[in-house]
């Protein structure tokens, strides 16, 4: 035996209420569930990595590239400048440098440059020095200002000597954000010379006048006023001068970077 | 005996219906991922830098003693319970905290890097058709001769406020060009959109190098962060308004002069010669 279904009063009926009902309905599911996928396809991909080369290069063009950021007044300071992503470090090396204040501490400078080189907190503090009241942009939108002193990253590079195919600074961090087994979770960051031998880029190892506290990346941190705070590596071990990114981490430049961030982070 | 005829007329150009849709697709994506953004540190301030303790709105997830989450928007020290909506909703069934629900931000789930992706890409977009939009209005003369009001409309605005109130709209030859009401509100968008593209560079750390002067005409980049945000939520106010009034006064009609260009009005014969 064989059963129907009767529906007598089931008419389509389409008035105007129930198409606009239903449409508003279809594209709204449509965007959210569009929005959702679109960002894996192919040429979507490309559609947004174009927006981020179009910034870059945007950017480039009206910033000078000696223009600086603002620079504020000891009145400006936060009381509370908020200390994000890695706020102290496990690894048992970075814990024995912490307990002797440091005092260990070498920074390494390597890879593409003429002259190996490793240096001492003292010896990074008697290098010319620069100190400079800047405000502090997260990404997430917070920004909190603080005063930073420490050696212009150029006159460290100028002590090792980059070599002319050099094109990227990388940082190399002691923290790990992620805890990965093959280390791909070790913190790192990269910039291009524009930013490298900007003025205002400094290798800081204080903070407010007093030596830079562990939340905020003892024994050094480095400062690109021009970007948003997840450039300004914390807890730097090593500058190493490269021609290319590809082969560091995920290939994109930076932690964050591999994690979908842009590389450039000027916006 | 009056004649009732319709008549069609060409309302809108061929620019102005390109350009309105563009920037419908581009200002629903900028909301949505402008959202996503806000849910990363969904706290607004006033000033050069955020005074943690002291933001003027912020929605939190609170876990309450029973262990569930609460969701509560504070504005101006004054705490609502938004729990579902606003500080605290669903997740994939589950009550997380998160400033604006899954339904409204681009992507649904929280992803900053994904949300700030789409807002600048949709941000180029909006820019260039915007920018396209204002130079065809200087230059074709839409911006004086549709847009700006006379002298006459000016002095007429407390009737037309009444008029839109009792929902008593033009009719006839009246309809032809747009009531004072509805010129002042399309220049108020323009305007708020504009300034809604300065306090986005404003939030930029690049921009503030080559341009300092106009982080200090936002007050700081906090304040510059909140009036984007408030420019945002005004402008969801005119969309809704917009919406209300395409609805009342013959949506067909609207929607189709939005698409064909050509608007029907009633008129009273033509026995008037």
């Amino acid at each position: 035996m064989t059963s129907r279904i009767i529906r007598p009063k089931s008419k389509l009926k389409l008035d105007r209420r129930s198409f606009l009902r239903g449409s508003l309905a279809a594209a709204g599911s449509l965007t959210l569930v569009g929005c959702d996928t679109l960002p894996n396809t192919p040429w979507f991909k490309t559609v947004l990595d174009a927006g981020e080369a179009l910034t870059l290069k945007a950017q480039r063009a009206v910033i000078g590239p000696g223009a600086l950021a603002p620079e504020f007044t000891e009145a400006d300071i936060s009381p509370d400048f908020k200390a994000n992503g890695s706020t102290d470090v496990d690894d048992a090396g970075y814990q024995a440098l912490a307990a002797n204040g440091f005092k260990d501490f070498r920074l390494e400078v390597g890879g593409l440059v003429n002259k190996e080189i490793e240096l001492s907190l003292e010896e990074l503090r008697a290098l010319p020095s620069r100190t400079q009241i800047t405000r502090h942009d997260c990404v997430e939108g917070w920004s909190s200002i603080g005063k930073w002193t420490g050696v212009p990253l150029k006159h460290v590079l100028d002590k090792a000597g980059v070599k002319p195919n050099a094109r990227y600074v990388v940082f190399q961090c002691f923290d790990s954000l992620e805890a990965t087994l093959d280390g791909s979770g070790q913190y790192y960051e990269s910039i291009g010379f524009e930013d490298a031998y900007h003025p205002q880029t400094i290798l800081a190892h204080a903070m407010n006048g007093k030596p830079l506290p562990v939340a905020h990346g003892a024994p050094i941190r480095l400062r690109v006023e021009r970007q948003l705070g997840y450039k300004m590596a914390k807890y730097v071990m090593k500058i190493e001068l490269v021609e290319s990114f590809a082969e560091i981490g995920r290939g994109r430049g930076s932690y964050w970077a591999d994690r979908g961030y842009d590389w450039y982070a000027g916006i | 005996v009056a004649n009732k005829t319709i008549a069609l007329i060409y309302r809108h150009t061929l620019a102005v219906r390109i350009t309105h849709w563009i920037n419908v697709l581009c200002l629903t994506l900028l909301l949505m991922s402008g959202l996503q953004i806000f849910n990363a540190h969904p706290a607004l301030y006033w000033g050069k830098a955020s005074r943690f303790d002291t933001p003027f709105l912020s929605m939190t997830g609170r876990q309450t003693e029973l262990g569930d989450v609460k969701g509560v928007t504070r504005i101006a020290g004054l705490e609502f319970n938004t729990t579902g909506v606003l500080g605290a909703s669903r997740e994939q069934g589950e009550m997380t905290p998160r400033g604006f629900p899954t339904w409204i931000t681009v992507p649904s789930l929280h992803d900053l890097a994904t949300g700030r992706r789409w807002h600048f890409v949709f941000a180029w977009l909006f820019v260039i058709n915007g920018l396209a939009y204002l130079l065809y209005s200087l230059f074709s003369g839409h911006l004086w001769r549709d847009l700006t009001p006379s002298r006459t409309q000016l002095r007429g605005i407390g009737r037309s406020i009444i008029d839109h109130a009792l929902l008593r709209f033009d009719h006839g030859e009246d309809a032809r060009s747009y009531n004072v009401l509805q010129k002042l509100a399309y220049l108020g968008v323009i305007a708020v959109l504009v300034i809604i593209v300065l306090t986005g560079l404003t939030m930029s750390p690049g921009i503030n190098a080559a341009v300092p002067w106009l982080v200090d005409l936002f007050g700081g980049r906090q304040s510059a962060r909140s009036i984007h945000f408030l420019c945002a939520t005004a402008t969801v106010l005119f969309v809704l308004v917009h919406v209300v009034m395409v609805i009342l006064t013959g949506i067909w009609n609207n929607v189709r002069s939005m698409i064909t260009g050509n608007y029907a009005i009633k008129t009273t014969g033509a026995g008037h010669d």
